[in-house]
């Protein structure tokens, strides 16, 4: 059993590569007006979908352009993750147990603050409001749900994990396993 | 005075009996008139036609506007109208004929024409099935036959037919729309010339017209054109199966009257239906057999990349001679006058319907290979021999109503035919020839039209009646009342009235496909990165104002809610402005409008991605609105500009902005 962690951990490393095919991230708006929905999708670095008629419903209450080079994040994410492949495949190679651990909390740390952190501009992106704008609905902010549905006026908002970010989820899964195989 | 009190109590009975009959017989006429108001609705059938919001019909029908020159698009089994197609004729609220892009497409020879007659829409057609790609229709007064892309519901283009006079007997494809025809109704001096109109029997002549369609663009060109004696060619179909590779054309006044055709051109027993051998037509050109003739018309193409529509200037058709090309064209003899023609979906009969007679002739495609085959001829006219009558007949469906006009097929072997005289439909056993069912139409029935029902797989499941008149079926609306149509049941043995409802125009023949052969094709919104207009702004970054000389070209973009530049000064009285106007929406369903006050033009309404132009020479000073008049967003009404016009010898500055 044991000869299989290493590879299983290199796996764990390489199934992070899907972020780079996949988005991770899905807002979806629902409303009459669009019966079969509007859709951003987060990539590591990039969003694609309908950008411009999220913006161009948006501003009517005055929230902020989405833009890709908004999110300075978009820049640097793929870095990390890049980072975090190469480290795993050397870590596999290697075949240190707590090396294995050592992946295992980094990985745990990184996805967390990048939930924060997408969390955060959530919270900016529904509550800075310009004071311009055409709509004021007094004490209404737009923030969208963190996970799951929400109802926002007439839309009805929909935020979930797309492919790339259960990706995540399996490589830490996976190498969990490799650690814990290693550690019998 | 006995005498006198008798007289008086008889003519007091006769009036009584006079009264009593009076009111009796009115009674009855007002209970006749009433059946013929009502028709026979034999119990509730509006759920077998209720579309439920939200939900779609299951045929689109394409019917042609007639003298509107439009083409209308409505549902089926609803009947509800979902557009109306732009084809002959300007149209103000979508900018057809009026914005830059589409002015060339109403080009012809003799110029610009604002209108025209549309009669006959025709589905394109694949192994001789509707296959949804394109709508053909011809327009009747200036010879000319049109395409609409049945992706965008836009007409891409538009052909003039030359050496032709009332371009009726078209478009009708042939199986693989390897053709569509065009036959002149109106025989005119070949080549057009100034001469005495009684010399019509020597100096005029008919001319039938066969474009070729290229498979993967549509795009169209006149292969061909078949020399023929001055009559008049009034309706056409292509053969199928077995007969694939013919057409075939009725005419009447085969007489060659030139006045009073009402009279002249209704005096011989029989005319005759051209059978043209299109296949040997093709062997005939590649031998060289072709007249190269000048001739002078117009070929008008939309591009939807640039949005843009050029008008060509065409110089030169060939033209084959029946007399050096035997084999090309067969006269078939043909009761009274035969208008429509249509052939069964295999192939093999050809119904002459002969408007003034009481029955309808079928010819039989074998019988007429065969008479060809061993030369039984009446007679040869000018080069075309003409089949002994007896030899190709198949049969005839006798005293089945008054004035036949048009039939079509239920792909389950029977006919139905129209009858204009007794204003009926009368369903016929293709075959046996026996008159099976006939209901009444509410008035006066032209074409009628099944799903496919020209075509070799008919889907039989309703029919559409197109009536010419309507007087009292509708709420009155003065002097001119609407024209309409009638929607029938045809799945049982009996044809059962379900719907009337008002159309567009006249509703003259149409076309009907399921709308699952459409419905995915269609086109949400054009690209804008796709986008090639020479005046195309893609971006607000990117518009401007050029002055060249007195024209000034703007380049304006237009997206929820505002304009780019929405201020706009340095314009002079006599200045032709251009308003380049592109809307930068990439979402379905959001076109925005433009129009400026006084601008003595229609607005322009520009779809998702597109670019569209309109001009303005303005004659006065002053600042002058404009607006989108699209209701487009919850800032609609805030969707304006100002534009500023400065005598013209001003030195007023050229600028532009938006929100300074």
């Amino acid at each position: 059993m044991k000869k299989y962690a290493r590879a299983i951990m290199v796996i764990a490393a390489l199934t992070l590569g899907l972020l780079f095919v996949f988005p991770m991230w899905k807002i979806t708006l629902l409303a009459p007006q669009y019966p079969t929905g509007i859709s951003i999708e987060i990539y590591v670095n990039n969003i694609t979908g309908d950008i411009s008629n999220f913006n161009i419903m948006n501003h009517y209450v005055g929230m902020k352009t989405i833009t890709v080079k908004g999110f300075p994040e978009l820049a640097y994410m793929q870095y990390i993750v890049l980072a975090m492949m190469v480290l795993g495949i050397v870590i596999g190679l290697i075949g240190k147990k707590s090396h294995f651990w050592i992946w295992v909390v980094l990985m745990i740390v990184i996805g967390t603050v990048g939930l924060y952190d997408f969390y955060i501009w959530e919270y900016n992106y529904g509550h800075t409001l310009d004071p311009l704008a055409a709509i004021k609905v007094p004490g209404m902010a737009y923030q969208p749900p963190f996970i799951g549905r929400k109802e926002i006026l007439n839309f009805i908002a929909y935020s979930f994990p797309a492919f790339g970010g259960y990706a995540v989820g399996i490589s830490i899964f996976l190498a969990g396993i490799a650690a814990l195989i290693k550690s019998k | 005075m006995k005498y006198i009190n008798k007289i008086k109590s008889v003519l007091t009975l006769i009036v009584i009996a006079l009264i009593v009959a009076g009111i009796s017989s009115c009674g009855q006429q007002a209970k006749d008139s009433d059946a013929f108001r009502k028709g026979a609705l034999s119990s509730d059938v509006a759920s077998r036609v209720y579309v439920a919001p939200g939900e779609y019909d299951e045929f689109y029908a394409f019917v042609s506007g007639g003298f509107s020159g439009q083409l209308a698009v409505y549902g089926l089994p609803s009947g509800r109208l979902l557009r109306v197609i732009p084809v002959f004729s300007v149209d103000p609220e979508k900018a057809y004929g009026f914005s830059e892009e589409t002015k060339p497409m109403l080009e012809t020879s003799f110029g610009f024409q604002p209108w025209d007659d549309a009669h006959h829409p025709e589905l394109s057609q694949t192994d001789g099935n509707t296959d949804g790609r394109w709508c053909f229709i011809n327009g009747n007064n200036t010879p000319r036959v049109a395409r609409i892309d049945l992706t965008t519901f836009e007409t891409a283009e538009i052909i003039e037919i030359p050496n032709s006079g009332g371009n009726h007997s078209s478009p009708f494809t042939t199986e693989n729309t390897e053709y569509v025809v065009a036959g002149t109704r109106f025989s005119v001096p070949y080549p057009q010339q100034d001469v005495a109109i009684n010399t019509y029997a020597d100096k005029f002549k008919g001319m039938l017209s066969f474009i070729k369609v290229n498979p993967e663009s549509g795009l169209m060109n006149i292969e061909f054109q078949v020399l023929l004696p001055a009559f008049d060619y009034d309706l056409a179909h292509s053969g199928k199966g077995k007969s694939h590779g013919w057409t075939f054309f009725t005419s009447y006044n085969t007489e060659k009257a030139s006045t009073l055709l009402e009279v002249g051109a209704s005096q011989n027993d029989k005319d005759f239906i051209a059978a043209i051998n299109w296949k040997k037509a093709e062997e005939y050109l590649a031998q060289g057999k072709g007249h190269d003739v000048p001739a002078n018309y117009k070929h008008n193409v939309y591009d939807e990349a640039t949005h843009m529509a050029t008008s060509n200037q065409m110089n030169m058709v060939k033209v084959l001679l029946p007399e050096e090309c035997p084999g090309l064209v067969y006269f078939l003899p043909t009761p009274k006058s035969p208008h429509g023609i249509d052939v069964d979906p295999t192939g093999e009969y050809i119904v002459g319907n002969g408007k003034l007679s009481a029955d309808l002739t079928v010819h039989s495609f074998t019988n007429m290979i065969a008479a060809i085959d061993n030369k039984e001829y009446d007679t040869i006219i000018e080069g075309i021999p003409v089949l002994k009558f007896e030899k190709v007949l198949a049969g005839t469906v006798k005293a089945a109503g008054l004035g036949p006009l048009h039939t079509e097929f239920d792909g389950r072997g029977n006919g139905y035919t129209s009858f204009f005289i007794s204003s009926e439909i009368v369903k016929w056993k293709v075959g046996t020839w026996e008159v099976l069912d006939r209901v009444s139409t509410y008035y006066s029935i032209g074409h009628l039209m099944i799903p496919g029902g020209d075509s070799k797989n008919p889907q039989g499941k309703y029919m559409v009646a197109m009536n010419k008149i309507t007087k009292d079926r509708y709420l009155p609306t003065g002097p001119e009342v609407t024209q309409s149509a009638q929607l029938f049941d045809i799945t049982g043995d009996k044809m059962e009235l379900l719907l009337d409802f008002p159309t567009i125009g006249e509703p003259h023949y149409a076309q009907g496909i399921s709308a699952d052969r459409i419905v995915s094709k269609s086109k949400k919104i054009y690209k804008l990165e796709e986008n090639e207009h020479p005046y195309v702004a893609k971006s607000e970054d990117a518009t401007k104002v050029v002055r060249d000389g007195k024209d000034v070209h703007v380049y304006m973009t237009m997206i929820r809610s505002h304009f780019s530049p929405d201020n706009i000064e340095g314009i002079k009285v006599g200045d032709k402005v251009y308003f380049h106007v592109t809307n930068l929406e990439q979402d379905y369903d959001v076109p925005h409008g433009f129009s400026v006050m006084g601008f003595e033009n229609a607005e322009i309404l520009v779809m998702p991605g597109q670019t569209e132009t309109i001009t303005w020479i303005p004659s006065r000073i002053g600042v002058y609105p404009f607006y989108c008049t699209d209701f487009c967003s919850a800032l609609h009404q805030e969707m304006q500009g100002y534009v500023r016009v400065s005598a013209a010898n001003s030195t007023t500055e050229l600028k532009w902005s938006l929100g300074e």
